[in-house]
């Protein structure tokens, strides 16, 4: 991480491949990881499915992009943040996901999101 | 006070657009400098020239191109572009084609990104 890193946020509030955010999004993230800021990911509301385990797109024609989460750890992305009632709202838990995350309260990742430079909603 | 803009949504459809253009203008006439606009996922057809909309209606790629041409930098993605068949042959006067690091530059260099859309 640059010594002058700015904390930029990205928070992934949308299913996976109803729309095109979150894969746009994702690329957004992967290019914003070369450049060596201190980013962080939030998954909120829907937009937990993202991080679904054993996700299969072959008959939607849409390309599965979500083990390309995976990847973040190779960026040094590592901050990765679930908002604890949105999992638990949707019968989810640490175990049903791709990645590791820290699971966070509301109150949390308000906090977290009121120390960013910049968030990307997507 | 230096304003990135991101906008995420096509034009005439949703209201974003529309929305980032009445910020900029209002910012600039407060004095604060917009260190960009990008346009990303569906906002990047707000780049067409070949946009045509009855004339009672707001043009809205001309309001970007004249605001282009006050220097301020307008950033199309090039990989949501090529998607969604924007090419330097249709992009609109003022405008550029880049790539999301630019987004990443505009970010840096400001001192409060705004998204749009989404």
């Amino acid at each position: 991480m640059a010594e002058d890193a700015k904390k930029i946020m990205f928070v992934m509030q949308k299913p996976p491949h109803g729309s095109i955010y979150p894969y746009e999004g994702l690329e957004f993230i992967l290019i914003s990881g070369a450049y060596e800021q201190d980013i962080s990911l939030v998954f909120l509301g829907d937009g937990v499915y993202n991080l679904k385990k054993d996700q299969d797109t072959s008959e939607l024609g849409i390309k599965g992009f979500v083990k390309t989460y995976r990847t973040l750890e190779g960026y040094d992305i590592e901050n990765i943040y679930v908002d604890q009632n949105s999992l638990k709202d949707r019968g989810l838990t640490q175990e049903d996901l791709i990645v590791d995350v820290k699971v966070k309260t509301a109150p949390e990742i308000n906090s977290l999101m009121n120390e960013q430079h910049a968030i990307f909603p997507f | 006070m230096k304003f990135g803009i991101l906008i995420q949504d096509g034009p005439y459809n949703h209201e974003a657009g529309d929305s980032a253009y009445n910020f900029v203008v209002a910012a600039l006439a407060k004095g604060h400098e917009i260190t960009g606009i990008f346009f990303y996922n569906d906002g990047v057809l707000n780049a067409t020239r070949f946009m045509d909309p009855p004339t009672d209606d707001r043009n809205i790629v001309k309001r970007w191109s004249e605001l282009g041409a006050k220097g301020i930098d307008i950033i199309v993605c090039i990989a949501a572009a090529k998607r969604r068949g924007i090419i330097d042959a249709n992009l609109a006067p003022n405008i550029r084609i880049s790539g999301l690091g630019q987004l990443v530059d505009l970010t840096l260099n400001a001192d409060r990104m705004i998204t749009f859309g989404g």
